[in-house]
């Protein structure tokens, strides 16, 4: 039979565990089946150790019920556990929010005391940020300006944000959770400096912008989607 | 047809009503029709420093609710033809103001005077919505402090979201020239750096402006002094001149980069 030449689960053994591979172009049910023998089959016993899995669902979209099923299938017993669920496709609202957190949005003006501007993805202000403004966003906060107010990088929590500035003499840098503030005694500020959450110091640092080019890889946002999921 | 200048500052105290009276002075010493309107519902006081408190019989509430003609309401001043005033209510309650009732009567002095100068309360709550509803153009009034700064920022904010024929313009008040030197004042460089707009003047802190306002003669008539040349470089400047700052010293090189601030080429 056509049926049974074309084989709907591959399954490949690596260092790290498992990979499975289902075929997309059958329905679901018949993979789910077919998946429900094969792990059956492989299932380490009690004696041996849990294996990790990592699926890959090739063209396939799974929806939220769909993707608990398949969960349920693996998991059962308790003998596997999953690594990650990879799917080539993404819905098409999932990827404007995609597309909308990583453009760089552009503006021109001057933020000026008691303003606010806030943008979902990179702000690029060609423009100063006075004493008493506030610049957001999820993404970068790049200014080709005066930093003289509050800048927040990562508001969703990103803590690979960073800012970067012209000129910075801040009253407040923030990233993520994280917040720094000017000291009391009045300061000069620096010229084409960048903030950036030190994960071993648990903190905001200043530094050069020379600093991101091996700090911060991927400053483009989209790709560090595509790389991490 | 008239133009609407408002003169605003957002902090109290800075030098709006002292810069509308002598800007409006200056005007009409260079024989321009001047109307001055004073916004401070329940503070009035550009009556007194222009010296006419005494002539006032009707104010701007009953203007707007029609207890008289905007004509009976206006004051003339004692040493122009053409220089009004259209003094605030002391006691009414300031709700009476409206946008609508301040366009409709900018509207109509615009028919009789070239100028018309709007004294803008402190604050950014209804009475200077009220003052900058029907202003062409805007000068912010600030003095070379950080607070002051910070709030004309705020009010260069809010004025940019008005449709104003042009950007506002800054009047920088109070210089002390050896505080700005020893740097225990921002400088006039400073001040520019945050606000980013245009200078209109800069107008030292001088005793000769305090006693004028206290005669009810604004400084602007005398002949000579740093204050009143001050502000009549700024009316020549409303009229479209080129003036270059005024020198506050005798340093050299003073003027060179002064010159700077209003774009021109040296
Ligand atoms: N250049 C100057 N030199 C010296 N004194 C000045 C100068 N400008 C203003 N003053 C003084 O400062 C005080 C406040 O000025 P003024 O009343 O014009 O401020 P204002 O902004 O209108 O205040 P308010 O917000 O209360 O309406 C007055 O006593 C005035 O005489
Ligand atoms: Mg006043």
């Amino acid at each position: 039979m056509v049926q049974e030449k074309k084989q709907l689960i591959t399954m490949k053994g690596t260092k790290d565990g498992l990979t499975l591979f289902i075929e997309d172009s059958c329905s679901f049910e018949q993979a789910i089946q077919e998946l429900g023998r094969k792990m059956k089959e492989s299932r380490p016993t009690q004696h041996e150790p849990i294996v990790s899995v990592r699926v890959k669902l090739g063209h396939r979209y799974l929806n939220d019920e769909q993707l608990e099923r398949l969960k349920q299938t693996i998991c059962e017993e308790n003998r596997f556990t999953i690594h990650s669920i990879e799917s080539d496709v993404v819905l098409r609202e999932e990827a404007r929010l995609w597309q909308a957190n990583s453009e760089i949005k552009a503006m021109n003006r001057i933020v000026r005391s008691g303003q606010i501007l806030h943008v979902t993805g990179d702000l690029l202000l060609i423009g100063d940020v006075n004493p008493g403004g506030k610049v957001t966003a999820t993404g970068n906060i790049y200014i080709l300006g005066n930093l003289r107010g509050i800048a927040h990088a990562g508001v969703d929590g990103d803590i690979k944000a960073f800012i970067a500035a012209s000129f910075m003499n801040p009253s407040q840098l923030r990233i993520a959770d994280y917040i720094s503030r000017a000291p009391d005694y009045e300061s000069d500020g620096v010229y084409m400096e960048c903030g950036l959450v030190d994960e071993e110091k648990d903190k905001i640092i200043i530094d050069r912008l020379q600093v991101l080019s091996h700090k911060r890889k991927e400053i483009n946002r989209f790709e560090r989607r595509m790389q991490n999921g | 047809m008239g133009e609407a200048i408002v003169i605003t500052s957002g902090k109290g105290g800075v030098g709006k009503t002292t810069t509308t009276a002598n800007i409006g002075t200056a005007l009409a010493l260079m024989e321009k029709k001047v109307c001055l309107i004073d916004t401070d519902i329940g503070l009035r006081n550009l009556d007194v420093v222009m010296g006419l408190e005494n002539r006032i019989i009707y104010d701007i509430v009953d203007v707007i609710e029609e207890r008289c003609k905007l004509k009976q309401a206006l004051i003339k001043d004692k040493r122009f033809d053409y220089l009004s005033v259209l003094p605030a209510a002391q006691t009414s309650d300031k709700s009476s103001v409206t946008t609508e009732g301040m366009l409709r009567i900018i509207t109509e002095l615009k028919q009789e005077y070239d100028y018309i100068i709007i004294d803008c309360p402190a604050g950014i709550e209804q009475g200077f919505q009220n003052a900058i509803a029907g202003a062409d153009k805007a000068i912010v009034v600030t003095t070379p402090e950080k607070s002051s700064v910070r709030d004309a920022d705020r009010i260069i904010g809010l004025l940019e979201k008005e449709d104003m024929v042009e950007p506002p313009r800054l009047v920088i008040n109070r210089i002390r020239n050896h505080m700005m030197k020893s740097g225990d004042m921002l400088d006039i460089d400073d001040v520019l750096q945050i606000l980013s707009v245009d200078l209109i003047g800069i107008v030292i802190d001088d005793e000769e402006v305090i006693k004028a306002s206290n005669k009810g003669e604004p400084v602007a008539f005398k002949p000579n002094t740093k204050a009143s040349i001050a502000y009549r470089n700024i009316a020549r400047r409303i009229l479209g001149e080129t003036v270059p700052l005024q020198n506050l010293d005798t340093e050299k090189g003073m003027m060179q980069k002064v010159k700077k601030f209003f774009g021109m080429r040296v």
